[in-house]
């Protein structure tokens, strides 16, 4: 079963949806999409350690799947509590209105 | 067999990822989310990773999923920008960064060839005690610190949390005092 | 009873106990400098003196422990105070004749100036009384003073000397600027009857004053310097005992070689250590600062600037007399400075008219005698001028000092006139220090000037020249200065009605001095002459000192005929009184005779009164071009360049910061823009085969 398809397509699959996560984190302006695709490139990171971890018999690279998983749901928690809040004082998740921390 | 369905699968990911950004309601995004999260679980299945796969589908698509629709339903925000203000030279700009980046990415990933020591996670063992209790074994023995560490980061996130969701309304405000007016 | 004393002395307690001379004065130093304030003005008029006292007691019974045994020295070592490789500096004390001698001066002379200053630093105005507002500064500076010209006398190395070289300057300095705040004195131009008056340079304000003390001393300073490194690197310790016996052991050849000619290694080490006595005891061409000293309050003139801290040359040149007597080309410079520096100096005090600075050039006239004792090889004769110098020249001070007290500060004395019958005391002791400094026949200074002149005379006809003509100025312009002051009609009413005899606290310090400075003679007195006539009384001094004095070679020591001496003998004696006499008929018999000197001798007289314009000449060629040294590099390069640099560099990052803050525009997208970038250029570097250089890692 393992063998069929090479490490490099999971690594290059990886990659593409890397880009994906981080073109969306640059284009986007809201900020629940921008959660979103840091998400998905957790995800794709996620993949390459688990692509690893099976092509190399390590089971590292599943462990630090979960820790990423765990700061994965922390930083959903607290990302999207901070944007309940931002929302009672200004109404918004566009983070172009969020520009007061400026030099 | 594998490789068409690799295949298959990699293209509704990608797909799936494209309709995350490229999609003015931010429900349907969350939705195309899910998609995606359900592919990535799915190749953890053909990667021999099965429990991670059920974890992935537990963590990502049932719960974070879930939270970031509920916030979405919270905020009522449901439209994003048009995608007509998406065409901007900086936008032009970012998506030739993005696929310069891939393409790095992709010819180092083609190009070098993926070596190093083989460990003992092989499939046989696996059949023999279970990657569940072999994963378990792992994180509570070598692994211990840094399962402590992501639990004491699990804590800070939730006081992080219910501290930023308490209403200031409700709550006495603290080291107020009640002075008797002279 | 005998043997108990004896036993007593044995023990050696106050040459043990003489590191408390220093300590005792300073913690009176360190009280009043702390509490001083707090206490109030008659508590620290109370603990300054005491502690000097106190010191003044340790020091005669080590001077008595010292004469019981016979003179030799005795180390008192504290502790090791550096060892580095192979210089070692113990912090010792050396306990021998001579420093015996400069201890009891310091703190005798010290102890009478200390209470004298309690009621001059006092002023009394229609009853009540008024200390200076910084009272106790004043003590904690004396007292500061004195432990550190004891650490100068008693240190047993060249280091401990240098160190408290340093710091009676910097108490010098301290005190001559202690009225800080006042500013130059104008003065006005001095009158001649029938001719064009002549202007005096304005004084030079306290603060300036001091700063011109401590700049020329630290000319001097770094020769003396370079004369210990010197030292040194010749011979490997500062260790007066080890120093001295390694030089003795090859005195006689330094000595040969520099009567040929040759200027050795001794040489260079003794013209050095001239060049700091010449700035500390201001001799040609550094004795610029010391009339202006006189700027300090009147007890700092006579205990710092008359008695003791000039002093500090002549004793550095006595204890180091191995070193001079095997450099004779050197020695015979001393000499010629020294007699120099009396002459001129006694020129320009013929005819200043500030009370003080007559004596201030007396003083460096004096010192000018005592360096040409020691440059002609007559040490105990320098050390015994030294001593009745201090004696009549601290009476002299204190009693200038005292009519100032009394009329109000006015030092100048063609406002003076008559004061004898208002102040008797003063008047009386004024008198008895100005006999002693004019050389009277029997009077401490006579003693003491005859033997220098009787030993220059052996040296060199000629520097005794120079010598008795000096001693004739010296005796005429102090007894101008005493008729001009104390006889005649007052010059001024108001001046003189105000004027009133000083309290017990300034006369009585005034007697003892001029008591000694008429008895002083007593420790010196002339043995080859008195032997001659049949009496044989030791020269006190002389045997006291011996044991310092190391000679060199064995040359017999050949005293002049007994007829030279005896008319060298009645040649100063008779041009001291005749000096007085002259004196007596130019400023009381006939007033209009100095008028008409001056007058015929105009231009004579103004360079005199200009103190031939060397202040002027070392403005214009030292001062000024340094000063617009200082400022150039001040404005030009430390201002603009370096300044431009570094304010430049502070400028340009604030500018730069001004502009990148504005990258930082809130926009979390552009942030993320930014970190994706840098993203793409580490990946690509990394991916594509790039390796950081070592140096990264």
């Amino acid at each position: 079963m393992i063998g069929a398809v090479p490490l490099s397509y999971y690594l290059l699959l990886s990659a593409i949806l890397f880009t994906i996560g981080a073109g969306g984190v640059l284009i986007r302006r809201n900020a629940i999409i921008i959660l979103m695709c840091v998400e998905m490139m957790m995800n794709a990171v996620n993949l390459t350690f688990v692509a690893f971890s099976s092509y190399l018999d390590s089971a590292t690279g599943q462990i630090f799947v979960f820790m990423v998983m765990v700061v994965a749901a922390v930083e959903v928690a607290v990302g999207l509590a901070l944007l309940v809040e931002l929302n009672r004082h200004k109404e918004a998740v566009n983070i172009d209105e969020f520009n007061s921390l400026k030099g | 067999m594998e490789l068409t369905i690799f295949i298959i699968v990699a293209v509704l990911s990608v797909v799936s990822a494209l309709g995350v950004i490229f999609n003015k309601n931010v429900v349907y995004s969350a939705l195309f989310l899910l998609v995606n999260f359900l592919t990535i679980a799915v190749f953890y299945l053909m990667l021999n990773a099965q429990f991670l796969g059920m974890v992935q589908i537990l963590v990502y698509a049932g719960a974070i999923v879930v939270l970031i629709l509920f916030v979405v339903m919270l905020l009522g925000e449901q439209l994003g920008e048009d995608i007509s203000s998406w065409v901007t030279p900086a936008n032009g700009v970012i998506i030739v960064l993005a696929l310069i980046l891939l393409t790095i990415i992709g010819t180092a990933v083609t190009d070098y060839p993926t070596t190093g020591a083989k460990g003992d996670f092989t499939p046989e063992l696996i059949q023999e005690y279970g990657q569940a209790e072999m994963i378990g074994v792992t994180l509570f023995t070598d692994y211990l610190l840094s399962v402590q560490l992501a639990g004491v980061l699990l804590l800070v996130g939730i006081v992080g949390v219910i501290w930023l969701a308490r209403n200031d309304e409700q709550l006495p405000a603290t080291g107020d005092v009640p002075t008797k007016e002279a | 009873m005998i043997g108990n004393w004896q036993s007593v002395i044995d023990k050696q307690r106050m040459t043990n106990l003489i590191w408390l001379v220093i300590a005792l004065p300073l913690a009176g130093a360190l009280f009043n400098g702390i509490f001083g304030r707090r206490v109030g003005y008659q508590v620290v008029a109370k603990v300054a003196p005491t502690m000097v006292f106190l010191a003044f007691l340790i020091g005669l019974g080590g001077a008595f422990e010292t004469y019981a045994r016979h003179g030799k020295a005795q180390l008192v070592t504290l502790w090791t105070w550096a060892e580095i490789g192979e210089l070692n500096i113990p912090i010792s004390f050396l306990v021998d004749p001579l420093s015996m001698t400069m201890v009891l001066v310091i703190t005798g002379v010290g102890f009478l100036i200390h209470i004298y200053a309690t009621d001059y630093m006092v002023h009394h105005h229609h009853g009540e009384t008024h200390p200076d507002r910084d009272f106790a500064r004043f003590f904690t500076f004396l007292n500061l003073f004195i432990a550190s010209m004891l650490v100068l006398v008693l240190g047993d190395n060249y280091l401990m000397m240098f160190i408290g070289w340093e710091l009676v300057g910097a108490c010098s300095y301290l005190l001559i600027g202690f009225w800080h705040d006042r500013g130059d004195d104008p003065q006005p131009a001095i009158e001649i009857e029938g001719g064009e008056a002549v202007q005096v340079a304005p004084l030079l304000s306290p603060a300036a004053s001091g700063m011109k003390a401590f700049v020329v001393n630290r000319i001097g300073d770094v020769g003396f310097a370079l004369g210990v490194f010197l030292i040194w690197t010749t011979f490997g310790t500062l260790q007066f005992d080890q120093l001295f016996s390694r030089i003795a052991s090859s005195a006689e050849m330094y000595r040969e070689s520099a009567l040929h000619g040759e200027f050795t290694v001794i040489s260079m080490i003794a013209l050095l250590l001239f060049i700091g006595a010449m700035g500390k005891s201001a001799q040609i061409p550094l004795y610029v600062w010391l009339p202006d000293a006189m700027a300090g309050p009147t007890p700092v003139s006579a205990l710092i600037h008359a008695a003791t801290m000039v002093t500090a040359g002549i004793y550095m040149i006595v204890r180091s007399n191995i070193i001079y007597t095997s450099a004779p080309n050197v020695s015979f410079l001393v000499a010629m400075v020294g007699a120099l520096t009396a002459f001129f100096a006694a020129t320009i005090a013929l005819v200043q008219v500030d009370l003080k600075r007559v004596l201030a050039y007396s003083t460096v006239s004096q010192l000018g005698y005592m360096f040409m004792a020691v440059g002609v090889g007559a040490y105990t004769a320098g050390m015994f001028h030294l001593v009745t110098h201090a004696f009549f020249k601290a009476c002299l001070f204190l009693g200038a000092g005292s009519v100032m007290h009394a009329l109000g500060d006015v030092i100048d004395i063609r406002r003076m006139g008559g004061l004898r019958k208002k102040m008797p005391h003063t008047a009386m002791t004024f008198y008895l220090g100005g006999l002693a400094l004019a050389g009277f026949p029997l009077t401490a200074g006579f003693f003491s000037k005859d033997e220098i002149l009787a030993k220059t005379f052996e040296y060199s006809p000629m520097l005794w020249g120079i010598g008795i003509v000096t001693a004739g100025m010296t005796a005429f312009y102090t007894f101008r200065a005493i008729f001009l002051a104390f006889e005649g009609e007052p010059r001024d009413q108001e001046l003189y009605d105000h004027a009133h005899e000083n309290r017990l606290a300034v006369t009585a310090p005034l007697w003892i001095l001029a008591v000694l400075a008429i008895f002083g003679g007593l420790l010196g007195l002339p043995a080859p002459l008195l032997h001659g006539v049949g009496i044989d009384i030791p020269h006190a001094m002389e045997n006291w000192l011996h044991p310092v004095i190391q000679q060199v070679g064995h040359h017999e020591v050949h005293h002049l005929p007994f007829i030279t001496e005896l008319a060298l003998f009645l040649i100063s004696g008779f041009l001291g009184v005749a000096s007085i006499g002259l004196a007596y008929y130019f400023y009381i018999v006939d007033r209009s005779i100095p008028q008409n000197l001056a007058r015929s001798t105009h231009p004579i007289f103004a360079l005199l009164v200009n103190k031939y314009y060397i202040d002027e000449l070392y403005n214009t060629v030292f001062v000024k071009p340094a000063l617009t040294l200082s400022n150039t590099m001040s404005r030009g390069i430390d201002q603009t360049l370096i300044d431009g640099i570094v304010d430049g560099s502070a400028y340009g990052i604030a500018e730069l910061g001004k502009y990148l803050s504005q990258l930082q525009n809130g926009f979390i997208s552009r942030y993320a823009l930014a970190t994706f970038i840098g993203v793409l250029f580490l990946v690509g570097y990394f991916f594509l085969g790039g390796q950081f250089p070592n140096w990264i890692y």
